[in-house]
């Protein structure tokens, strides 16, 4: 099958067997690949109702049909399950050279299910699977365990690992890969330590057949030649997306002390610019990247050096601003912390934020904590995250995310728990941004910024204005989407201006198959009401009740900066809501209709939905 | 052309190995690329790029005299009368003359020069453009 490598490949843990069969024709050509593969495969094999952490339920992991091709970025893969954050469908795409050698191997996805009895590592090699004892790595930091692994099994194996946080189930444990690539959110890494998976190893000789070999090698060049002509090619490249930070600023939407307010006063000292000149050691580039956003760096606490793949810019956000740590070196320091445990950096530095704050306003006790908490402390900061990542006093509850913990709390800390569906809140506070707030609201995992980065629209067209808000983030949830089901990264478009037409030329010629980028999006349109309808299925009162931001951003005006005053009120919220629910074909709850469903070609969600009483 | 490397510009992408297994196989296939790139991390956290610099080990050892020039000056391997031996890849200094399990005869750098032309970081060139 051209553009694949052709095989799924189905591990049952329980068993220790695996499987291999043919890539479904229909699942390739109404899904395409990665998260569509995913949400497809998903819906179809996890039981409904079924636990996060359940030997029924899967961790899915694919790529698409461009991975491990020879065009701009074609590294991404997709980590999805049922997540323990949410309870609905949860995803998560990373670099690297972990899709591309998936391919190499003759594989385009990998269903794993069951549990295994101890923990364990796949070795994928080629046609060769095989279940490794993984005794020696557990209760490994992901770092160490990656380095241990290739020392065992050899330099040219790509590693994705879990640390201790995964393995203590903790709900934002995030999978890593490369020395500082994550699958980071929604909490797969706690479903692969459920199962009892540590790692999984991949190394692959094959070669991926395309439709049009020819064209579409002079396709290749032709891409990266475009790429290599824009003016950010150069410009973009040494301070990645860590670039961004004085921008975000600057227009008032970073996330500063738990989001209390949206300007950091210090973000000078932990931005691009700080990273560039004061700890990067390379830049590193996942596979097939011109524009490599990885910048690997180093600091030195205590007499001893640490390295680490990052600050990048959600993390400079969320363990930085969010924490109000004060310099590029505290903030790449529990960067490391949280890779090397396994935390996602958005979650974990979000939830420290929160604990800090319920500490400040006396929810959380010296007592109960077990020491102080400060804002801007990088030892606070490292204290929760490792109790957090070993279950350890307060950590047991933090560790279940902000939405369990502020119930657990109360005292208001509901109002300050910033999240939406269980899934914290990543980089971009918008109180004064009502398409960033609304894609916040109505993304299919939770509060994640990366299905649609609609604030530079927001500041282009006006801020104050909800018109065309709903239009552009559907337009977003569709595009920006697309490249997770292409496998190919986002960022040559979104940051140098390379042009979507080059991905529309190109899928023909990989593929075979005669869409056009309308038609891809019809595709990519399926798949978000495919996801939306699993968490439908899966999680009691999904809808409009979720699709709320927290209390914060509606009722408290942000009390300094550059968005002073600026709030999005309820009925605002309820306005933007109404639009996009309407213009997404979908009823006043937020539930996709019988039409919709009909016209995606999803009849048969539509007839689930209504056995589930939703429809 | 004679290759040769700036490795604190690698960003360890790859495009190397896939444009050079395009261009000489026509493959999506980085195995069949004949740059290597050594990974150093996650300390010190930096790559090696190794590529062929025609030193001409492999022809000397080779037992059989499979390895000749081709027109651009590049030792090449002849398939046919190669059998397979492999003393040239345990002989090559940067291990650049590679195998792959779907190939009985080892391959190696043809001087095609589309890694200089497509490495995006400027981390292979060619020493005697830069001389000229």
């Amino acid at each position: 099958m051209n553009g694949y490598a052709g095989q799924i490949l189905r591990i049952d843990l329980s068993a220790r067997r695996s499987e291999k069969s043919p890539l479904p024709d229909e699942l390739v050509r109404d899904y395409i690949g990665g998260r569509g593969f995913a949400a497809k495969l998903l819906w179809d094999e996890v039981p409904k109702g079924a636990a996060p952490f359940s030997e029924a339920n899967r961790v899915i992991i694919a790529s698409g049909p461009f991975s491990g091709l020879f065009l701009p970025a074609s590294g991404k893969i997709t980590f999805a399950s049922k997540s323990p954050a949410t309870g609905g469908y949860g995803d998560s795409n990373m670099g690297g050279h972990l899709a591309a050698e998936l391919k190499y191997a003759g594989y385009d996805a990998v269903i794993i299910g069951g549990r295994a009895s101890a923990p364990l590592v796949i070795v994928i090699d080629d046609d060769r699977i095989e279940f490794r004892d993984a005794g020696k790595y557990w209760g490994k930091g992901a770092l160490i365990s990656e380095k241990m692994l290739k020392e065992d099994l050899g330099e040219d194996f790509q590693i994705a690992t879990i640390g201790p946080a995964g393995e203590k189930l903790v709900k934002f444990a995030c999978v890593s890969h490369d020395f500082g690539r994550q699958a980071g959110r929604t909490g797969i890494g706690a479903v692969l330590g459920w199962k009892n998976v540590k790692a999984i190893a991949v190394r692959g000789s094959k070669t991926i057949p395309v439709y049009d070999q020819e064209k579409a090698y002079a396709k290749g060049r032709q891409m990266y030649e475009v790429c290599f002509s824009k003016p950010g090619f150069k410009e973009w490249t040494p301070e990645g997306t860590a670039g961004v930070t004085d921008w975000v600023n600057e227009v008032g939407a970073f996330p500063t002390r738990n989001f209390s307010t949206t300007y950091f006063e210090g973000h000078q000292d932990i931005n691009g610019s700080a990273l560039r000149t004061r700890i990067k050691v390379t830049d590193k580039g996942c596979f097939g990247c011109p524009i490599p956003c990885g910048k690997y760096s180093r600091v030195k606490f205590g007499g001893k050096e640490t390295y680490v793949e990052g600050p990048e810019y959600e993390t400079i956000a969320l363990l930085g601003g969010d924490c109000a740590l004060t310099s590029i070196e505290d903030v790449a320091y529990a960067n490391y912390v949280c890779d090397e445990l396994g935390l996602d950096t958005i979650s974990g530095g979000n939830v420290c934020a929160f604990a800090i704050e319920c500490y400040e306003k006396g929810i959380l006790t010296k007592e109960r904590v077990g020491r102080e908490l400060k804002w801007g402390d990088l030892e606070s900061v490292s204290y929760l995250l490792n109790q957090i990542a070993n279950r350890e006093g307060i950590g047991d509850l933090l560790a279940e995310g902000v939405r369990t913990a502020s119930a657990e709390l109360g005292g208001g800390s509901e109002r300050f728990a910033i999240q939406v569906k269980g899934l914290e809140w990543s980089g971009y506070e918008a109180r004064w941004a009502p398409s960033m707030m609304l894609s916040y609201m109505t993304c299919d995992v939770g509060a994640h910024h990366n299905r649609s980065w609609a604030i530079t629209h927001d500041v282009a067209t006006g801020r104050d204005s909800l018109t065309g808000k709903a239009d552009k983030v559907i337009e977003l949830q569709h595009t920006r989407p697309l490249f997770d089901a292409l496998g190919v990264c986002r960022l040559q478009w979104v940051e140098i201006g390379f042009e979507l037409q080059h991905y529309e030329q190109m899928f023909p010629l990989v593929t075979g198959m005669p869409y056009d980028w309308k038609q891809l999006l019809k595709v990519s349109e399926r798949i978000w009401n495919l996801t939306r309808a699993f968490s439908l299925r899966e999680v009691p009162g999904f809808g409009r009740q979720l699709d709320y931001p927290p209390a914060r951003f509606m009722e408290e005006p942000v009390p300094s900066g550059p968005a002073q005053g600026k709030l999005l009120t309820r009925d605002k919220i309820d306005a933007l809501l109404d639009d996009y629910y309407k213009k997404r074909g979908w009823n006043a709850d937020g539930v996709p209709t019988r039409e919709k469903l009909h016209e995606l070609g999803l009849d048969f969600v539509a007839e689930e939905l209504a056995t589930c009483g939703r429809l | 052309m004679k290759l040769a490397t700036r490795d604190e510009l690698c960003s360890g992408c790859r495009v190397c190995q896939m444009v050079c297994a395009n261009e000489n196989f026509g493959e999506n296939n980085p195995k069949k690329g004949v740059v290597r790139i050594v990974a150093h991390f996650p300390d010190p956290g930096r790559y090696s790029v190794k590529v062929c610099d025609e030193c001409g080990t492999c022809q000397s050892v080779c037992p059989v005299g499979a390895i000749s020039k081709n027109d651009r000056g590049a030792l090449v391997v002849d398939e046919t009368t190669c059998i397979g031996c492999l003393t040239c890849v345990e002989a090559c200094p940067h291990g650049v003359m590679m195998t792959h399990p779907s190939r009985i005869a080892p391959f190696k750098c043809t001087l095609c020069g589309r890694c200089v032309e497509y490495c995006p970081r400027g981390a292979i060139y060619d020493a005697d453009a830069k001389r000229a």
